[in-house]
């Protein structure tokens, strides 16, 4: 089996998913994705050509409502479940340098 | 606690022959002597079931007309959001998480004046075939408590064969209904994409997701479904009703479907375990014997359904799962030392393994330069599944196959092996991928005492005839009536000597 997926594809991966693996984790994804990977390539047996791809099963379309103000969760609600949060806004580190 | 099915519960409450106290309470009972050992459940409300019930109680002694679930004690999977107590998905990121709304399935339920008396454990955020994924605890078959209940709605299963509620809610988004159905004997619906709403229900894969009852017998999958059936403004994916109609579930039950045509793909049945086959092949007989009759169908590609779906599902659950950012709600790591590790720690410290292992494998099938060899290849092999399974329908009603290859398998023995686990979703994936209705229902044993499911699926919306099938053969069975046996003595001695 060629290797599809390297540990450095694996931590390319993991910095698009944000998510913070540990060593042992990006060497034990790296086998591992690369068996389901290539169990999915047998896909590839398929002539595919002309098939539209279904991303749903069902017709899907935009669905609209009258533009009438109905009530909100509220402020109080909204942040209840906050991990940090000062009564109007979420709170997170400072991103900003200072100058 | 007598073990009698939710539909009957329901009469007996309403004819004032028992209370639904009385029911609730013999649950509770029946909880606090066999929860410590089956782990069905993430938490429990005995605190407010029982004023609830008490509720109920007097306003039927009022003379007052009530819901059809009116004082039956239900189980929620914990993915599905309620403004009582939390909603975890089994996830160390959510432990904490006290949603501010309720699913619209819950609210259905309590509207048909259900007692919820716990939400059920499931793998972490629903990903997984065995609840061994659960963040939180483990759940146990309770036919065998060295084995896997099936996943991930393996609590609401193990709750509804242990006896520890009289029915439950799952989600089934490749089988997730339907397989540990099958695994512990108990009758699983996955309704047709969009007949129930899932506003509430914490996404996966948005496109496969959907909700369905977890019962003691077809009858009460019937009524289940008379209760949570419908078009929701809050979904827009759930399908208005002048376009498919729902009605009344329960009303022709018993009318057989004459001139039954049963689909059978035996090349595709032949990777079941022996036992298994033959469990199917006797159900099957059943029906011929009922009037069915056989017709051989050609799925040329249900072999890749395995492959799309684990490519269609990540790439949904990457997507879904980037909400979980450590700022607006849930876990956050305790000392980032920048807004990036913000994300990064939190994830990496809340979510398991399985969950980062599909959120890696949907990024990689959704990330530039693999996204048409991948992801879009996938949406046309599902394509061409759903054709498979148009093509199917002309020539029948409905298609039979086994739910899973096996029984339920030994606790430990597939953690190791992702892909070996992938595998056993093998009959119950493409369902979802074309968005059909498909049942489990309880056809048998292996020599183990194992309990072994037929799953019938169906052409969209077509749940009314597909129950009716599923009635014919229980009719004429009692699987569904065998019971484990939770001899609470001999088993707790079993966890007492380890």
């Amino acid at each position: 089996m060629d290797k599809k997926i390297d540990k450095s594809q694996v931590k390319k991966v993991a910095k698009l998913a944000r998510l913070d693996l540990s060593e042992a984790e990006i060497e034990e994804f790296a086998v591992q994705l690369n068996a389901i990977i290539d169990y999915v390539e047998r896909m590839n047996k398929l002539n595919t050509e002309g098939v539209e791809p279904m991303a749903h099963c069902l017709p899907v379309s935009n669905v609209f409502r009258d533009d009438i103000i109905k009530e909100s969760l509220g402020t109080e609600k909204t942040l209840a479940n906050a991990p940090q949060q000062d009564g109007q806004f979420f709170k997170v580190p400072k991103i900003l340098e200072e100058q | 606690m007598e073990l009698i099915s939710a539909k009957q519960l329901r009469d007996k409450i309403a004819a004032r022959q028992t209370s639904s106290v009385e029911a609730t309470k013999a649950v509770f009972a029946r909880i606090a002597k066999i929860e410590p050992i089956v782990g069905a459940y993430i938490s429990t409300f005995e605190e407010q079931a029982i004023p609830r019930a008490a509720e109920i109680d007097k306003r039927i002694a009022g003379g007052e007309k009530l819901g059809q679930l009116a004082g039956v004690p239900v189980a929620v999977k914990d993915n599905m959001c309620t403004t009582f107590g939390t909603t975890t998905c089994a996830s160390k990121i959510l432990a904490n998480f006290h949603a501010p709304y309720n699913a619209t399935v819950v609210e259905k339920l309590l509207a048909a004046d259900a007692v919820i008396i716990g939400k059920t454990n499931l793998d972490e955020f629903a990903m997984g075939s065995s609840t061994e994924n659960s963040g939180l605890k483990q759940t146990v078959n309770p036919w065998d408590t060295k084995r896997v209940p099936g996943g991930s709605s393996g609590g609401s299963t193990a709750a509804v064969a242990a006896g520890l509620c009289y029915a439950a809610l799952g989600s089934d988004t490749g089988g997730s209904i339907r397989q540990p159905a099958s695994l512990c004997g108990v009758v699983g619906l996955k309704p047709t994409y969009g007949r129930v709403s899932r506003y509430g229900l914490v996404a996966y894969g948005s496109s496969l997701d959907q909700i369905g009852p977890i019962t003691q017998t077809v009858e009460d999958c019937a009524l289940m479904l008379n209760v949570i059936a419908g078009h929701d403004t809050a979904d827009s994916t759930s399908v208005d009703e002048k376009i498919a109609p729902v009605c009344d579930y329960l009303a022709k039950l018993d009318e057989p479907v004459k001139g039954l045509r049963i689909g059978i793909a035996s090349s595709f049945n032949a990777g079941a375990d022996e036992q298994v086959r033959k469990a199917i092949d006797e159900a099957i007989q059943t029906y011929k014997k009922l009037g069915g009759t056989i017709v051989e169908i050609d799925m040329p590609h249900l072999d890749y359904a395995i492959a799309a779906y684990y490519m269609v599902a990540t790439a949904e659950a990457s997507s879904n799962l980037a909400r979980y950012d450590g700022v607006h709600y849930g876990h956050r790591t305790r000392k980032p030392n920048d807004y990036i590790e913000v994300y990064t720690k939190s994830r990496a410290e809340g979510f398991g393994k399985e969950v980062k292992r599909r959120i890696m494998l949907g990024t990689y099938a959704l990330s530039s330069g693999y996204y048409d060899a991948y992801y879009l290849k996938a949406l046309k092999v599902r394509n061409l599944i759903r054709g498979d399974f148009v093509k199917a329908f002309e020539k029948c009603d409905c298609i039979m196959m086994p739910v899973a290859p096996t029984t339920a398998f030994k606790i430990g023995e597939k953690v190791d092996d992702p892909l070996k686990m992938y595998l056993s979703d093998i009959y119950t994936i493409a369902a979802n991928l074309a968005g059909i209705p498909g049942i489990s229902i309880p056809c048998g044993f292996d020599e183990k005492n194992l309990p072994i499911g037929l799953q019938i699926l169906s052409p969209a919306f077509s749940e009314e005839k597909l129950l009716r099938i599923a009635q014919m053969y229980e009719k004429q069975t009692d699987w569904h009536n065998r019971k484990p046996k939770m001899g609470v003595e001999t088993q707790l001695k079993i966890q007492f000597n380890g």
